[in-house]
């Protein structure tokens, strides 16, 4: 059973400060939901007031059409995967999974059978009679999935569980959780600050800022449409122009911006371009949809000083000094086996579509822009 | 390791007057503070009540007649108990498991509190008002116990006031008071070790638990209370040595009729004037509680460590 969770007009206060803003956000059942934003951006008091952990001061969430004001987590369908994982230590591991189905008063053969099945789900057969000490962090994981599945639930709210694991684990971890998800079918919500893991794992992205959901979408969506500079920058890279609007032409935008005039793309929402004449602007283009222009005639183009470059394997990194901006942009070519063409310390010429660029208006940036 | 290296790096560690000072101060503690005196206390328990002019001499012999004293008495024929004593003693120890008993439910509950719920001010708050009355002496402490439960003290003027009582209650001679202030007098060291277990504990276990749907008393009892175990068994370890082994409040608090086995102790060594047998008797008292404790822990399924946790 899948469960849609649905919250309105949600206002999360404590004192002064506001955690969560006018949160206005349906999650359909079955869905991976993700929730993403920097620490402190008001997403795990989010899910605590969706977990029933704590109250909203304002507005409704309701969990299969049912308003849940007032209902304890205890009795809410839903089951909280923290991030420390917050497994009982005295417990062996099966004893930990079947915690749920003890409160029910399951009987001690049913609730060992049940943990074993459980076991067999997260592909830790036998290691039931382990305690959680002797499993290693990804055993550990599992073990907490399966801990909260027990229990039924028909939304899994999961708080950065993947945060403390290495690189290599947390990867891996991503494919598994999805794998978990599409076989129980039910709602998953899943907070975390990693854009790697919202947007792999996701069917929709919300993307968070100071408590104000900035734009909820697919990854796809939120990555190629960014609704505001927020998003532009926080998700994923992004090479910033500032400048102001002097033409706007269907969906397109003419931007006077230090390094030129650039013709960029713009969001709609509602129907609606964001911008208009004489508007202070953004102009965003991704590393990887800049090019080096050759000769080609780009309709965009920038003069830049190529000032190192990285070689990623399946990719080069190179950074650029762009002399009228003050400022260093970054662009990522695809290793096909050529050579890049352009020493370190050289003039050249970049160019991109207006398709690849996204004109948004001035705006609050991700930390570190 | 062996000891002489090991004894070489604690020095290479310390420097050597650190070094010195350490080890003198620990074995000064050891040796002159603890082992020693109880070694004389055993060795006077299995000696011979004799006026100090005839110690070391031909009676002064090898005896255990205090340990038999305490379970025959002076009857000469068999089967004769001193059950004046054994009941004193049994029942020492039985209010003691009881005293312990009542400050551990009193305490779990406090501490939890101050570990897991209360925060900044109002907590400090709680915990200086505990402290603060055992800034207050002992036997201090005890008389205004006295003076709370005597017959026209605080509390049976309020209770005659609030009409629940016609007349006075006798609390001292029912020993209300006595269990009262012994109950009072070893709290502290109930409630620490618990805080300390307590505090301890991750806060998200306690939400998990109750995420899953455990109701309050299934969460302490499957993760509060396991978890507390070590500090549970050092408090009531505590707890249960210090209050058989107390005697400033029995001797203020106790009733007319009642005694305290340390009051019988206390009466060897001072009125009675026979030390051997009071040795004996508290050398009787002494392991009989080391041992409860043991056999409680094992029961328990508690380490020593732990418990020094």
């Amino acid at each position: 059973m899948s469960a849609d969770v649905e919250l309105n007009d949600v206002w999360i206060k404590f004192g002064d400060f506001v955690a969560a803003r006018d949160v206005n956000i349906t999650i359909e059942g079955g869905e991976f939901f993700s929730f993403l934003g920097p620490s402190g951006c008001g997403k795990t008091t989010l899910l605590r007031a969706v977990s029933g952990f704590l109250e909203p001061s304002q507005g409704t969430i309701k969990i299969g059409g049912q308003n849940m004001a007032g209902i304890g987590p205890n009795k809410r369908p839903t089951a909280l995967i923290f991030q420390n994982l917050a497994l009982f230590p005295l417990m062996a591991v099966w004893e930990n999974i079947a915690f749920a189905l003890e409160v029910r008063g399951m009987g001690k053969a049913a609730r060992r059978k049940k943990a074993d099945e459980l076991l067999e789900l997260i592909a830790l057969p036998g290691q039931g009679d382990k305690l959680v000490h002797e499993l290693s962090g990804g055993q550990k994981q599992r073990v907490a999935i399966a801990r909260a599945l027990a229990a039924e639930p028909e939304v899994l709210l999961l708080d950065e569980p993947l945060s403390a694991l290495d690189l290599k684990l947390r990867q891996h971890m991503r494919t598994e959780l999805r794998a978990i998800q599409q076989r129980v079918g039910i709602t998953f919500i899943y907070i975390t600050h990693d854009q790697g893991e919202a947007l792999t794992m996701s069917d929709q992205v919300a993307v968070m800022r100071e408590g104000i959901i900035e734009q909820v979408g697919d990854g796809n969506n939120i990555y190629d449409h960014p609704a505001t500079s927020f998003v532009a920058s926080f998700v994923g890279e992004n090479n910033l122009f500032r400048g102001r609007i002097t033409g706007i032409d269907g969906d397109y935008a003419m931007v006077d911006t230090n390094v030129g005039p650039l013709k960029a793309r713009m969001t709609k929402t509602n129907g609606e371009v964001p911008l208009k004449f004489n508007d202070d602007a953004f102009v965003f283009v991704r590393p990887e949809s800049l090019k080096f222009a050759n000769g080609v005639n780009y309709e965009n183009t920038v003069r830049a000083r190529i000032a190192h470059q990285e070689f990623e394997g399946h990719f080069w990194q190179v950074y650029l000094d762009v002399a009228q901006a003050e400022k260093r942009i970054s662009m990522s070519l695809v290793n096909d086996g050529q050579e890049l063409g352009h020493e370190t310390g050289s003039e050249v010429t970049l160019g991109f579509t207006p398709d690849l660029a996204v004109a948004l208006p001035e705006g609050p940036l991700a930390a570190g822009e | 390791m062996n000891p002489s290296l090991a004894l070489q790096r604690f020095f290479l560690k310390n420097g050597m007057a650190l070094g010195i000072f350490l080890l003198v101060a620990v074995a000064f503690w050891m040796f002159i503070l603890i082992i020693l005196p109880q070694l004389f206390m055993v060795d006077f328990s299995l000696s011979k009540n004799l006026p100090p002019a005839e110690i070391g001499g031909p009676k002064d012999v090898l005896t255990f007649e205090h340990y038999k004293f305490m379970l025959y008495g002076s009857a000469k024929e068999a089967g004769s108990f001193n059950t004046v004593d054994l009941g004193v003693f049994m029942r020492t120890l039985l209010a003691a498991f009881f005293v312990t008993i009542f400050d551990l439910v009193l305490c779990y509950p406090i501490a939890y509190y101050l570990a897991q719920v209360a925060h900044g001010g109002w907590g400090r708050l709680m915990v200086l008002s505990l402290i603060v009355p055992f800034w207050v002496n002992e036997i201090l402490r005890a008389f205004a116990f006295r003076i709370m439960f005597g017959s026209a003290g605080v509390i049976n003027t309020f209770l005659i006031w609030a009409g629940i009582l016609d007349q006075p209650y006798d609390f001292i001679p029912n020993n209300v008071a006595l269990y009262a202030g012994l109950g009072y007098a070893f709290i502290l060291l109930m409630i620490f070790p618990l805080y300390n277990a307590i505090e301890s504990l991750d806060k998200n276990q306690i939400e998990a638990a109750r995420d899953m749907g455990a109701s309050w008393l299934r969460i302490h009892w499957r993760v509060v209370i396991p978890f507390a175990k070590p500090g549970i068994s050092s408090g009531c370890t505590m707890v249960f040595m210090l209050t058989a082994g107390a005697l400033a409040a029995p001797q203020i608090l106790g009733g007319p009729s009642s005694l305290w086995f340390t009051q019988i102790i206390y009466q060897w060594f001072n009125t009675g004037g026979n030390w051997p047998r009071g040795s004996a008797y508290a050398i009787i008292l002494l392991v009989s509680t080391i041992l409860i404790v043991l056999l409680v822990m094992k029961i328990f399924k508690v380490k020593l460590g732990e418990i020094a946790k």
